[in-house]
């Protein structure tokens, strides 16, 4: 019985039968497409919504399809509201969030995966518990240190506490201990180069697709980062696009809810256009983050 | 390795091979000797210069402020004043605050009414995701989307699909025949409805996490349990949900965190009464009860105290995972 398993007649059919390896039934395709359209409907009513007068927005049924108004909303929100300065710097924030959090983390992260040095377990293990902190915990001290700076206001109350982030570090670890083979930083400490030359023509080539991925979790997390740029930031001052979104919730400036929605619409699309063009690359870096930990 | 890569480079020229005395008395030795210098200390502060950022970044903006608030909740702390000492009274506060009971049960509800079905209905979408499927790249973008969209531009997205008056879901309810529900000021469909927020953003993100996981697991398990006749839905119980289990733990984990600094999604939702969560704080969670306190009161010690109590809360979840982790881990050992 055992042994008629081991037949490759035998495996071949129950291989087909098993797991991942199974066609999808009609069933299948329905309920994936329901969650699809779960999904995807909010954001297409944001843009029906947008496309709307205020009045016509709050009136019951609400629109189901397009309207007219879309560029006078588009051109009021960028206007009267300001959101193309939030648009501005929202991309700022986001970008040097970015670029400097993929840095810190790659250097970090090498040293971790490849580098011996005394602590390495323990700091690694601190880095990971710092990962539960929650924002709520620094706050207010936050608040205060910056209020004495005269930062209120200033983007870079926002960028300099998300210089570097917990998670990169660990994500570059984990990538790095496996795809940088030990014997190329051997080999290139022979040939004498120190380790900054190391980073740059070893560690940063091989790094290079964990750093785009990472880049672009990063820049999507900065870009939608609400509680401490709320605090941080004014709707009536430099808001990122969250802050200006709340002021607008909140009926700050205008309680037309037609403007409120395109208000969202500019804040979503920037990121969904990235995500249309790097999709495949994000659910890869999602997924590649998170199994490994 | 470590003690091979010092051995090796320690002194240059290499010490591996004894150098023959003509090499070692070259006219280049000192410059030598230098350079051997300056490698060991690269070789040694190397490693702490590059994880020096991430340790800077959080003792100035982390860990500092942890303590610093810890500080305040043991003070009287108005914004812009000096604190003066309280000892636990902030805490005491607390324990008798009818505000601080009702935030706490709301955060547990809206957390449990959440991840829960987050965390199910991702588990049955990684599932179908992984079959052999044509446009799976479209499935998996399209469920993945949510996660692009912001608190903010969701949330005000919502809070109109949702609105009592002229919200498309009461008026889908109402072609079903439904009466209308009042989805801002009662407490359980307000509830629902900002967990149906936080559902839709992250259960995509889970799915795919999932799907990972469950790639991972080895066919043969599979063979093995369709030999002895199990079904798919039993091979999906018995075989796919152990293997994945530490997986489904991070997500467990990382959602719980998450459950409980829940702020955008209560505020913006409440509109102009969301500080407070809501007209009768019906959805006022730990973070907007603290937001409020320390800065609409003005009470940062109260505020503190609040925030030191979620950490607390975070510890005491943590704990009890990792001893149902272990507990767990210790059964398919045995």
């Amino acid at each position: 019985m055992a042994r008629t398993s081991f037949l490759p007649l035998r495996r071949i059919p129950l291989r087909q039968s098993a797991g991942r390896q199974h066609h999808a039934g009609p069933l299948t395709y329905v309920l994936l497409g329901t969650a699809a359209l779960f999904s995807l409907f909010p954001l297409y009513w944001n843009l029906v919504a947008a496309s709307h007068t205020g009045e016509r927005v709050v009136e019951a049924p609400a629109p189901l399809l397009p309207g007219p108004r879309l560029f006078d909303n588009l051109s009021f929100a960028w206007n009267q509201v300001d959101m193309g300065e939030a648009l501005v710097n929202t991309t700022v924030v986001a970008s040097l969030v970015a670029v400097s959090t993929v840095l810190f983390a790659t250097l970090a992260g090498f040293a971790f995966a490849k580098l011996p040095f005394r602590g390495r377990g323990a700091l690694l293990t601190l880095v990971v518990a710092t990962m539960t902190i929650p924002p709520q915990l620094s706050v207010i001290p936050l608040y205060r240190i910056i209020t004495d700076l005269g930062w209120v206001d200033q983007l870079q109350s926002v960028v300099l506490p998300s210089l570097v982030a917990a998670f990169g570090v660990f994500f570059m670890r984990q990538y790095l201990v496996e795809a940088l083979p030990v014997e190329l930083v051997e080999a290139a400490r022979m040939d004498g180069a120190h380790s900054l030359r190391i980073v740059w023509h070893v560690v940063f080539p091989v790094a290079r697709p964990a750093m785009a991925v990472l880049g672009m979790l990063v820049f999507v997390q900065a870009w939608n980062d609400f509680f401490w740029p709320f605090i941080a930031l004014t709707p009536d001052g430099s808001p990122t696009l969250q802050v200006a979104l709340a002021g607008l919730g909140a009926g700050n400036h205008t309680v037309d809810q037609a403007v409120v929605l395109t208000g969202a619409l500019i804040s979503t699309v920037p990121l969904l256009l990235v995500f249309a063009v790097l999709g495949r690359h994000i659910v890869g870096g999602i997924t590649a983050g998170a199994v490994k930990s | 390795m470590a003690t091979s890569l010092r051995a090796r480079n320690g002194g240059s020229p290499s010490p591996d091979a004894p150098p023959s005395p003509a090499t070692r008395r070259g006219a280049g030795r000192p410059a030598a000797s230098r350079r051997g210098r300056l490698y060991r200390w690269d070789l040694k502060a190397t490693p702490y210069l590059f994880v020096a950022p991430f340790f800077l970044t959080f003792a100035a903006f982390g860990l500092f402020p942890l303590l610093y608030t810890g500080w305040l909740s043991l003070h009287r702390v108005e914004l812009g004043g000096d604190p003066r000492w309280k000892g636990l009274e902030n805490y005491t506060d607390l324990a008798t605050s009818e505000f601080f009971w009702n935030a706490l049960a709301n955060t547990f509800t809206i957390g449990v009414i959440s991840t829960v079905p987050q965390l199910l209905m991702a588990l049955g979408l990684a599932h179908l995701l992984n079959y052999k499927l044509r446009g799976r790249g479209f499935f998996r973008v399209a469920v993945l989307a949510p996660y692009a969209t912001s608190i903010a531009a969701a949330t005000l997205v919502f809070a109109q699909l949702f609105n009592t008056d002229y919200g498309l879901i009461n008026s889908a309810l109402g072609w079903a025949g439904f009466d209308p529900v009042d989805w801002e000021s009662s407490k359980w469909p307000a509830q629902i409805a900002i967990s149906t927020i936080v559902t839709w953003r992250w259960t995509g993100y889970n799915a795919l996490i999932y799907l990972a996981a469950m790639q991972a697991v080895p066919q043969d398990l599979y063979e093995a349990a369709a030999l002895d006749g199990a079904s798919r839905w039993r091979q999906f119980l018995s075989v796919t949900i152990p293997s994945i289990r530490p997986t489904i733990l991070f997500t467990v984990i990382v959602s719980t965190i998450g459950a409980t600094q829940l702020f955008g999604e209560p505020m913006l939702y409440g509109g102009s009464v969301g500080i407070s969560g809501g007209s009768g704080n019906q959805f006022q969670t730990l973070s907007l009860l603290m937001y409020e306190k320390g800065w609409v009161t003005g009470a940062l010690g109260q505020a503190s105290a609040i925030a030191w109590v979620m950490l607390l809360l975070l510890l005491l979840i943590g704990g009890v995972q990792s001893l149902l982790a272990r507990s767990h881990r210790a059964k398919p050992g045995s």
